[in-house]
């Protein structure tokens, strides 16, 4: 029973006020990231914008929503570190798609250096 | 609570903590739900998921010759007769954020036991993605109506249609399952299972208790985190 008790308070701890708080704070960045798109902003600017927005969003996200900033650092570091496996993942895909696009303008477009 | 009491195990917050509980015997995360652990487990694994299309998605696109077509043409939805690019989508995105809002309400609410409050944000939340649903529906119908496929479309490079069915419809997939999960676990609550101590569930013997619904509200958020990665890389990139 005391178990269950002291669950309660830390389950409430939390005020509605941070919940609102975060609630609004989605809504404005995803309306700056339609305005990315709105304005028609190309390149680097777009694209790191668009980013800076995207992982805002997500860490807001996860870190109040889904309540990461109060959990054990146990969860927080298994749920993140695999990241990082994903982060090389892009890396080499990347690399690869340049690759392939090479390859493809130079065979078929170019016909193979002959 | 469904959990027991620890005999000798004490909860230390920050790296300490980290410490004790990835070197505690028998089990990893002492003190928590097994659900809520197994949930994270799962979301784990279905970021991988998410991942990987995504990242085929961003091969496809890089490694074709052809030229992509421009999504904030292609989802332009016309409103009073004037055509608004990504229209629909901003609307898809502000109600998938605000079912999240009353998702993350829920489970304040049910966590002091407030089951009239907790039940009707988890009804909201419930609504709030069946409309998301209906206007995916509504977006997949009309860009099949304009001749989009997986295998061809009119717009440019043949693999726009694949990633574009795939990705969203993974994503739309989750979705409906967590629909008809919200509207189970509204039910629940409304009908008081995790009251007076906690009811015994349809599937297990277990009690049950208001974790549940965090538990319900992990995967709804992950759900909406989703939509913020295809939002930003597939619909504005």
């Amino acid at each position: 029973m005391e178990e269950t008790k002291k669950k309660e308070q830390q389950g409430s701890t939390h005020k509605i006020g941070i919940y609102l708080w975060i609630w609004g704070l989605l809504f404005v960045l995803s309306f700056f990231s339609y305005m990315v798109d709105w304005y028609q902003f190309q390149g680097m600017l777009r694209w790191s914008l668009i980013l800076f927005f995207m992982f805002l969003k997500a860490g807001l996200i996860m870190a109040f929503f889904m309540h990461l900033f109060w959990e054990r650092y146990a969860l927080v570091n298994v749920l993140l570190w695999p990241m990082t496996a994903i982060a090389c993942f892009i890396v080499l895909m990347a690399a690869e798609g340049q690759y392939t696009l090479f390859s493809r303008l130079f065979y078929f477009f170019v016909g193979g250096g002959q | 609570m469904s959990e027991q009491k620890i005999v000798d195990y004490e909860f230390k917050p920050g790296f300490k903590g980290m410490a004790h509980d990835t070197g505690s015997d028998q089990t990893m995360f002492k003190g928590v739900h097994w659900g809520k652990a197994m949930m994270w487990i799962f979301l784990l694994s279905d970021t991988f998921v998410f991942s990987c299309f995504l990242i085929s998605y961003m091969k496809g696109r890089a490694s074709t010759p052809v030229e992509w077509p421009n999504p904030s043409e292609v989802f332009a939805l016309d409103a009073f007769g004037v055509p608004v690019p990504l229209l629909l989508i901003a609307l898809m995105t502000f109600v998938l954020i605000t079912s999240s809002g009353t998702m993350a309400l829920a489970v304040k609410y049910g966590y002091e036991k407030n089951k009239k409050m907790c039940g009707w944000l988890v009804l909201a939340t419930a609504v709030g993605g069946l409309t998301f649903v209906g206007m995916q529906a509504y977006e997949w119908s009309k860009l099949i109506h304009e001749g989009v496929r997986p295998w061809e479309n009119p717009f440019g490079a043949a693999q726009f249609g694949s990633f574009f069915f795939m990705i969203t419809g993974f994503h739309g997939t989750h979705v409906s399952i967590g629909v008809i999960f919200l509207f189970i676990y509204a039910y629940k609550v409304f009908a008081g299972h995790y009251e007076n101590g906690g009811k015994r569930g349809w599937f297990t013997t277990m009690r049950g208790d208001y974790v549940e619904i965090e538990i319900l509200g992990l995967y709804w958020h992950f759900v909406d985190l989703v939509w913020v990665f295809i939002f930003a890389f597939f619909y504005l990139w």
